[in-house]
């Protein structure tokens, strides 16, 4: 069966952070099963989830990504016994941060993915690849980075309306 | 500026059918840094490592891409291939462009791209990587064996007889677990005392094994060839040491009337006693719950009987540490109780069968201690109801097991032997009795088993009934067994004297508790995970741990035998070396940074994080810092992400080699 292949205008890039003993190995489950999911995730890899610094995150969506997946092993599989559970209370903490400087939370997903789940791994990444294309690019954090906006100009109106309030 | 060596492997086809390889290294050859990069049909082959080693030395290579399958197949291949020419093995990467590329994507323009695009977030990596050493970790050869059924009794045997130090460890006050309640076993009939308590008693003698009875895990840290366990020795009430195993506390012992366990409550036990004749070893404990002495502070009978003054009532659990090198699990398992509905466990009782209610409806353990020539009943076929000796007994198969509807899908693998051993034992026992068993199949292979089944048929007479029982109740003093025939297509009613249900075997109660402390994965059941079905069937995820017996799985003590023994030859391999290399993936403090917050310690769930003090030549302390111990590390990275200051790094996995890989986006 071949899949069909369709032309999107816009393919986002999806940057996977995953841990190396089950969700690494979930995907590569994906391709021993010859599974067939969109071209549009780049995975990277960590010994655990535990290790995933949020500005990872941060960073990966400042330097193209539309699309950031976290996944590791389900909760008390960690290979390291705690490591997710760490990695999740972060999360928890840092997805409202996220939530709060405006991004849109559609864009991050977190996931538990073993290394006998090629099938979710499959899913997971199809799922937030049909997501974010649907949501078009990630624009907010590139353009800080290129348009400089941290130089002080109050070139908004929003802006000038808040500095005017000022006492 | 570096000089990157990359390798792009076609896989044969598996990779050249859906990824333009000539393409990806002609690309990676563009990336700032790459010095070298080429093709090859199979990069893994003598030819294809060959072609690695001279271009290091042609090149001048200081680092290595090879864009090829999993570093899951095949990192170490490489890494060896590197430093074999000379590099630091942790200067090679592998870009997985088989598994996460060309098998999962057909079209070939994106399947092409995609493996560019790791290439070069692969390239970005290797340039940031530093060089690093094996650590080498000394090997303590002692071994731990936890529980003492054949399972544990076997490795502990094996391990010792090669020389090495066994701690044995088992839960209950004696060691033999279930097979010591076993009569007589298939596929041969020999008693199982008869083989099973010389074993025993050798593990007890054994001057190379250490024997914990009546003792848990406490806790479990450390890590591959060094271990450090903690054992709790609950409280026997009695001096181990001083005890001579006489008996004579047990014989005055006013508290004759509790239920036995051990003879699944068919006899009774003093409150304090040894849970069968031939135990070991031959020290009684005080059931506290029992007790008058506990209870009511009177009686203190065993104290004034005790000629060696063995008896301590003040006696406390105790903690031991044992260091060992590396731990063997055979907690093996237990029967599905048709007694006590599971407490909230996701399998569903059996109310159709009386739910234990009726008390001629047995389970296989109740039936083997009948059978047992030293138990309660002295080896008659009795009802535990009246004492009468039952004419028609019907035998059910597969109760619990098999019955997804139930909550256990898996196949229990003994009862269908251990079923037509029972019609046999009863056979032989009572010879104007009738046998029924109601089955789905029979399962039957292994050596001599097929045979085995035949002759409970044949020769012994017993009816198998294919089909399902769908009801059981007790009418006067029968018990009516409602079940149908599926080969006859008959509903069949039968009026037995005793029913004996072949209930699933399932792990030990606890079992995931324990695991957790081990830090081993087990399955849905509670079932220890063994690091590969097929190539690693003894060993666990977690180095240095190794399954034995019913634990992993259900087993018949041929297999059991077998596992520990290979259980053993693991251990003996592993002690055959003094030092063990591992990855040198841990973490470093910068200790110039540290404010001594000490968050790492919180987090790291090995506890390898120490509190490290600074002081100045005159011994004057200056501050405190953080300190990873390298030995006990196990490279999670969780520290690193946790660090406000940012101070303390995984190496392999540093913040700039991440970073590098999400910039080359
Ligand atoms: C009714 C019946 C009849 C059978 N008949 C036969 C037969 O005829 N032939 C045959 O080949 N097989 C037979 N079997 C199977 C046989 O009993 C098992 O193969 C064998 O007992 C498995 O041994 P084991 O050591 O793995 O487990 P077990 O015998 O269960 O021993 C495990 C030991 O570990 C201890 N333990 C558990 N948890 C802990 C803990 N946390 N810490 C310390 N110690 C712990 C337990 O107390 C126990 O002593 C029969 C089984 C049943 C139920
Ligand atoms: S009477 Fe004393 S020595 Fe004899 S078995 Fe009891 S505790 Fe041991
Ligand atoms: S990487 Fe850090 S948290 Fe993980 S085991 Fe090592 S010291 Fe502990």
């Amino acid at each position: 069966m071949h899949a069909h292949k369709e032309n999107h205008a816009f393919e986002p890039k999806i940057v996977a952070f995953v841990c190396t003993w089950c969700t690494y190995a979930g995907a590569d489950l994906a391709g021993t099963a010859r599974l067939q999911y969109p071209a549009n995730t780049r995975v990277v890899k960590f010994p655990c989830t535990g290790r995933i610094d949020p500005v990872f995150i941060l960073r990966a969506f400042q330097k193209g990504a539309d699309g950031v997946l976290v996944s590791g092993c389900h909760p008390g599989d960690c290979h390291y016994m705690a490591g997710n559970f760490h990695a999740r209370r972060r999360f928890a903490a840092f997805r409202a941060l996220l939530d709060f400087i405006g991004v849109d939370l559609n864009r991050l997903q977190f996931s538990w993915v073993s290394a006998a789940e090629g099938g979710k791994w499959v899913e997971v990444a199809t799922e937030l690849t049909e997501r974010v294309r649907a949501m078009g690019p990630m624009r907010e954090f590139r353009e800080l980075e290129t348009e400089e906006q941290w130089s002080g100009a109050i070139d908004t109106p929003e802006l000038q309306a808040a500095y005017e309030a000022i006492p | 500026m570096s000089r990157i060596g990359v390798f792009v492997c076609h896989c044969g086809e598996n990779i050249a059918r859906t990824v333009d390889v000539e393409k990806v290294a002609a690309e990676a050859a563009r990336l700032p840094g790459v010095a070298y990069a080429t093709d090859y049909k199979y990069m893994c082959s003598d030819p294809g490592q060959n072609l690695l080693k001279n271009a290091v030395a042609e090149h001048r290579l200081d680092g290595i891409v090879v864009a090829a399958c999993s570093p899951r197949m095949h990192e170490k291949t490489f890494r060896n291939a590197a430093k074999s020419a000379g590099l630091n093995p942790f200067l090679c990467e592998m870009a997985n462009i088989r598994e996460h590329c060309s098998w999962v994507h057909e079209d070939r323009d994106e399947a092409t791209a995609k493996a560019s695009d790791i290439v070069a977030m692969m390239v970005a990596r290797v340039k940031k990587d530093k060089r690093l050493v094996p650590i080498t970790v000394p090997v303590t050869k002692r071994a731990l064996v936890i529980g003492g059924g054949i399972a544990g009794i076997q490795a502990a045997l094996d391990i010792a007889d090669a020389g090495h130090q066994v701690v044995l460890v088992e839960r209950e006050p004696s060691i033999g677990g279930h097979m010591a309640q076993l009569s007589e076993t298939f596929p041969t009939l020999d008693c199982s005392q008869c083989i099973m308590t010389p074993k025993m008693v050798d593990a007890a003698n054994h001057p190379n094994i250490t024997l914990h009875t009546y003792s848990e895990i406490e806790s479990v840290d450390g890590y591959i060839g060094n271990f450090q366990i903690t054992v709790r020795k609950k409280a026997r009430s009695v001096i181990e040491e001083k005890c001579t195993g006489c008996g004579v506390c047990s014989a005055k012992c006013p508290q004759k009337k509790i239920p036995n366990a051990f003879d699944k409550n068919l006899g009774t036990r003093p409150a304090i006693y040894v849970p069968f004749p031939q135990a070991v070893p031959n020290t009684p404990v005080i059931d506290r719950a029992n007790c008058t002495w506990f209870k009511t502070g009177k009686c203190g009978v065993c104290q004034k009987v005790c000629g060696p003054g063995a008896i301590d009532y003040e006696q406390e659990d105790r903690l031991i540490v044992e260091p060992v090198g590396a731990i063997v699990v055979a907690t093996g398992f237990e029967l599905y109780s048709i007694t006590e509905k599971p407490k909230g466990s996701p399998i569903k009782g059996y109310g159709e069968f009386g739910h234990g209610t009726i008390p001629d409806v047995i389970d296989g353990l109740t039936f083997e201690r009948l059978a047992s020539a030293s138990g309660p009943t002295g080896g008659k076929i009795l009802r535990p109801s009246d004492g009468r000796e039952p004419k028609q007994v019907v035998f059910v198969q597969c109760v619990g097991s098999r019955a997804r509807e139930k909550g256990i899908s898996y196949c229990s693998k003994i009862c269908c032997m251990y079923t037509a051993k029972h019609t046999m034992l009863y056979k032989h026992k009572v010879h104007d009795g009738q046998a029924y068993v109601f089955f789905m199949d029979a399962r039957t292979p292994g050596k001599s088993y097929d045979e085995f089944w035949r002759r409970a048929i044949e020769e012994e007479e017993a009816v198998y009934i294919r089909g399902m029982v769908s009801r059981l109740y007790q009418k006067g003093d029968k018990i009516v067994v409602m079940g149908s025939d599926v080969h006859v297509g008959v509903q069949v009613e039968i009026e037995a004297d005793l029913v004996v249900l072949a209930t699933a075997v399932q792990p030990r109660a606890g079992a995931d508790t324990l695991a957790q402390k081990l830090g081993i994965s087990y399955d849905s059941y509670h079932f220890y995970s063994e690091a590969h079905a097929k190539l690693k069937p003894v060993e666990c995820a977690t180095a240095g741990i190794y399954l034995a017996g019913a634990c992993q799985g259900p087993k018949d003590i041929p297999d059991t035998v077998s596992q520990a023994s290979a259980a053993a030859a693991k251990v003996m391999t592993l002690f055959a070396k003094d030092e063990l290399e591992r990855e040198p993936i841990v973490a470093k403090v910068n200790e110039k940074n540290c404010v001594a917050c000490l968050y790492c310690k919180k987090v790291c769930p090995y506890g390898a994080v120490e509190e490290k003090e600074i002081r100045d030549r005159q011994g004057n302390l200056i501050r405190v810092v953080a300190y990873v111990n390298p030995g006990v590390c196990g490279g999670c990275g969780t520290c690193q992400a946790s660090c406000p200051s940012k101070s303390v790094e995984l190496d392999g996995y540093t913040d700039e080699q991440i970073m590098a890989m999400i910039e080359a986006l």
